[in-house]
């Protein structure tokens, strides 16, 4: 409650009525989402995948974070705040100033907005590029100016993911996509085509050394990011593109032909056909069953490596292969970026902190070290790759991916579409389904 | 009052910090303490009101620092000493946070909404300063002829890559030689007549110096951070007089239109330029939609009825567990009494979030407890509306029946023993005995812990959320699940996918207080009518 109480303080009556609302709406559904999975269904998928994955476990609290008393405050999420504490630090000795790096265990975007908005904010915000619609739609952060040479360094899917109608709003820091992992002692070789992943897999089950051929989560609620491969496999989009490279909003693919296609090959694989596909692995079994050494595949995100090492499984690593005679998979790529906050105190720190700072070499390894994702940097991935092969592979499959779509029009075709996924997989009639699907997020969109 | 009353050592007896006046030395201690503390609390608030213009706020503030030392300083108004405290937390937690739902209520608020129209036009404007793929940076540092505070502000640059050396100010842009500055490390450090401002002094100055742009003939210069400068061109332009904005490449005007309850700029073709809506009031229009849109009202009078189903059920399923198990347990012949009954409240000791999560994982259908305990059945529990209603309210009856068999234990064991002698000596059998004496009478002990009981299931949002997640949701793609009860639907709403609603949201907040109040209104005359049984 402390926050009804002193977010008042900052801006306009309205304002501060706004938050307190929200605050007590937030207070009536109560403090439930403490140490939960992200509730929010798929968006929230890959935004919070890469920080939350290997969740330090901090006590989650429903409440927004205060901002403290440093010079320059930065928000982040996960292990990655370990690992910026340094570089913040010597930021701040070079600039006579103080820096600080606060976790904001849950809800970092809702947080950063709501605290933004009221003037109490952090000056620097960290998280995934997929926020940048709703960020600019609530005038929460400023653009980031990513120079010729900068650019030139960034993997090119980076910059394209933080490119948001022509303008560029964040610094890239790591890359991450879905890859395939696969456990080595039931499928010994990377599969070049999903049939070839199904024949391997149910080769492992027939023999008796495995119970599952793949996991890949469905959920009761389904899940449109951990689909997509699938889905852009059979020629399935969400929203087409304009001449000059943003998305259409107009040209909504979900419920066009490839998307009946994708559905098509989501029934076979599902309850009524295959059953590869289940609305029983979800998010929170997906991983623990796999470490038991019972499942030949899994699709996941490089964050999940760090689980199936400590489980002692001989994994192997490739993309997420398509199906034999379609299109090749394309998963969706979600960047991590720092964003610099439109009502920060220091947002001129803020912006060179952002441009200078975040984007060299040393942070970026700073970060992967800590968190074992991508670097966003091409040179530095080559780099990593020596030592790390794993890395490379998960570079390349992000490089390979569509950028998340970063529109707040996402927000309405994420869930709506996971449910259409979800009731395929679980049997009911994919074309209808998804087209209804369509309608559903056409009808939202309007 | 009997707190004045005094013991032989002339210590202030009786409950606790004596209220009224006391002569104590301690007691009198602790109210100055404590009055000071809300004075001094109230004047280190003020400047902060003030600066925020809170004036609603400020005034509240005094009035409660004011009712607070008039009551606790003179020693009448002794009912308010008892009441005010309660009042003022009852104030503050309670009505204003009903107030300000009801307020924004009549919004639009949410996502997209956020700000005013002043913040949505200079994001909008600002956000359209690019880069041409042509232009320059420089490395920047900032001098004044003036203060550092206030300017007069001079850039001076050094392009990056090219070392060509420059000043720039409002006029434009002119080169400077080599031998008027000091120029090291790619940076000009020093320059006749002009003060060279930190890296701190620029932060400070930071919303003035972003301020400044150094014409030029491509566009404009501007800082970004405290030592760098990007060409650029801003390519919109906001006319207040006409209220729109005009795109000086491709000449597209917009003007503001309206799109559902938004308000947008948009082209003259109506489509939407920008994402940035604001604020406003939209009077009854979130009622409106609340009762009319087919779609939502379909799902919310689904989820009314789930709702009272689920908090009717919840109670109902724990209240006759918990009765059953007490009344068994509570005849004394049984061995181990203690034992069973320690047993019994073991679901009550484990944390309810930790219960519900561990219970969502019993339900899967393939790797969950209940099926494989049931033959490795395939009962789709969380996939089915029906089933899934039917896990949720089995799951609520694991953590609700402790509860209620402790109050059943606690009300029969308060029953006088003599009454069941009485009606076993009148020939009535046992179950007479319980059902047409004992029963009624624990009924008027427990009838408010079961309204209680009630309202909270009512808004029972912890086992919707940890247990179905509100789902099964439609294939079809609505928002709102098979088992949301109203709190968790309209938390779906704000918060879920979609993009938050607040405004909506809190229409739906402010119906479903509505509701409750009336609900409880009606069990407490039905609980008064018990009261007749004795």
């Amino acid at each position: 409650m402390r926050t009804a109480l002193t977010k008042p303080l900052a801006r306009k009556a309205r304002l501060s009525l706004t938050t307190a609302a929200a605050v007590s709406l937030m207070l009536l559904a109560s403090g439930c989402s403490g140490g939960q999975a992200p509730a929010g269904g798929a968006s929230g998928a890959a935004s919070e995948s890469a920080a939350a994955a290997p969740q330090t476990g901090e006590a989650a609290s429903g409440e927004a974070p205060a901002r403290g008393d440093a010079d320059l405050v930065i928000w982040a999420n996960g292990p990655v705040v370990q690992a910026l504490q340094p570089i913040a630090d010597k930021f701040g000795e070079e600039n006579g100033i103080t820096v600080e790096v606060q976790t904001v265990a849950t809800e970092l975007q809702t947080n950063f907005v709501t605290a933004n908005a009221s003037g109490n904010g952090p000056d620097i915000v960290m998280g995934a590029h997929d926020w940048i619609g709703n960020l600019v739609q609530n005038g929460a952060i400023d653009p980031v100016q990513i120079t010729a040479e900068q650019k030139a360094d960034l993997l090119p899917v980076a910059t394209d993911a933080v490119t948001y109608n022509g303008q560029t709003y964040g610094m890239p820091a790591s890359v991450e996509s879905l890859v395939l992992i696969r456990n080595k002692a039931l499928a010994p070789e990377a599969p070049a085509s999903f049939e070839d992943l199904l024949a391997a897999g149910n080769a492992a089950v027939a023999a008796g050394t495995a119970e599952r051929a793949l996991n890949l989560q469905v959920g009761p609620k389904g899940d449109a990011y951990f689909m997509q491969p699938l889905y852009s496999s059979a020629g399935g989009y969400l929203f087409g593109k304009k001449a000059d490279g943003s998305f259409d909003t107009a040209d909504l693919g979900v419920g066009k032909e490839g998307s009946i296609a994708a559905a098509g090959k989501i029934a076979e694989l599902g309850e009524k056909g295959s059953k590869v596909l289940s609305t029983s692995v979800s998010a929170d079994n997906s991983i623990a069953l796999f470490n038991q050494g019972k499942t030949a595949f899994m699709v996941n995100g490089p964050w999940a490596l760090g689980d199936v090492k400590k489980a002692g499984i001989d994994y192997g690593l490739s993309a997420v292969p398509g199906f034999a005679g379609m299109e090749p998979a394309q998963p969706f790529t979600g960047v991590q970026s720092f964003y610099v906050a439109s009502k920060g105190k220091n947002k001129s720190f803020a912006e060179t902190f952002v441009q200078t700072a975040a984007s060299q070499k040393e942070t970026q390894r700073a970060l992967y070290e800590a968190v074992r994702i991508p670097p966003a940097i091409a040179s530095l991935v080559e780099e990593v790759a020596q030592t790390d092969p794993d890395t490379k592979i998960a570079a390349d499959a992000a490089a390979a991916g569509i950028p998340m779509p970063s529109l707040p029009q996402m927000a309405a075709v994420w869930a709506p579409l996971g449910q259409a996924e979800a009731a395929i997989a679980g049997g009911a009639d994919p074309a209808a389904t998804m087209e209804q699907a369509g309608q559903t997020i056409a009808g939202a969109l309007k | 009052m009997t707190t004045r009353t005094k013991n032989s050592s002339g210590k202030a007896v009786g409950p606790g910090l004596s209220l009224g006046s006391t002569a104590s030395v301690p007691a009198l201690l602790a109210k100055i303490l404590g009055l000071g503390a809300v004075l001094g609390a109230a004047v280190s608030l003020t400047p902060l009101l003030l600066a925020g213009g809170e004036w609603a706020l400020l005034i509240g503030l005094w009035a409660g620092a004011a009712g607070l030392l008039a009551v606790y300083s003179t020693k009448r108004l002794v009912p308010l000493k008892y009441l005010l405290p309660g009042t003022l937390l009852l104030t503050v937690f309670v009505l204003l946070p009903i107030l300000s739902t009801v307020q924004l209520s009549f919004t639009n608020s949410g996502d997209g909404t956020r700000g005013s129209k002043e913040d949505a036009v200079s994001t909008i404007v600002r956000n359209s300063v690019t880069q041409l793929p042509e232009s320059r940076t420089f490395n920047l540092t900032v001098g004044t002829t003036g203060s550092v505070a206030d300017g007069p502000f001079t850039f001076f640059l050094v392009e990056a890559p090219a070392n060509g050396i420059f000043a720039g100010d409002e006029q434009g842009l002119r080169p400077l030689a080599g031998e008027d500055v000091t120029v090291d490390g790619g940076y000009v450090r020093g320059a006749g007549g002009y003060q060279i401002l930190t890296g701190k002094e620029v932060n400070a100055a930071g919303p003035k110096i972003s301020g400044l742009t150094v014409p030029t003939d491509k566009g404009a210069i501007r800082a970004q951070g405290i030592n760098r400068a990007f060409e650029g061109v801003q390519t919109l332009t906001y006319d207040a007089g006409t209220d729109s904005i005009t795109d000086s490449v491709s000449g597209k005007v917009f003007t503001v239109q309206q799109f559902g309850d938004r308000e947008y700029f948009a082209d003259a073709n109506g489509s939407k330029g920008f994402d940035q809506s604001w604020e406003r009031n939209v009077g009854f229009a979130n009622y409106v939609r609340l009762f009319t849109d087919p779609q939502v009202r379909e799902a919310l009078l689904g989820s009314f009825v789930w709702t009272l189903v689920f908090a009717v059920g919840s109670v109902a399923t724990t209240f006759v567990v918990g009765l059953l198990l007490a009344t068994a347990l509570n005849d004394p012949r049984i061995r181990g009494l203690k034992f069973y009954r320690a047993v019994i409240i073991v679901p009550y000791a484990i944390p309810v979030f930790i219960s519900f999560i561990v219970w969502q994982s019993f339900y899967n259908k393939d790797f969950g407890l209940i099926n494989s305990m049931l033959g490795g059945a395939k009962i789709d529990w969380l996939g089915d509306p029906f089933l899934a209603k039917v896990a949720v309210l089995l799951t609520n009856l694991w953590v609700g029946f402790p509860y209620m068999f402790l109050i059943a234990t606690g009300a029969l064991q308060a029953l006088p023993q003599d009454i069941a002698e009485a009606a076993k000596i009148d020939g009535a059998s046992s179950w007479t005995t319980f059902t047409k004496v004992q029963f009624p009478l624990l009924l008027v002990a427990v009838a408010p812990l079961l309204v209680s009981s009630f309202a909270f299931n009512f808004n029972n949002f912890n086992v919707i959320q940890l247990v179905t997640g509100g789902g099964p949701f439609p294939a079809s793609g609505g928002q709102i699940g098979a088992t949301d009860i109203l709190i968790s639907g309209a938390y779906r709403i704000a918060f879920g996918g979609a993009g938050a609603e607040f405004g909506f949201a809190s229409a739906i907040s402010v119906v479903l207080f509505i509701v409750t109040a009336v609900l409880a209104g009606i069990q407490f005359r039905y609980t008064k009518a018990l009261e007749d049984v004795r």
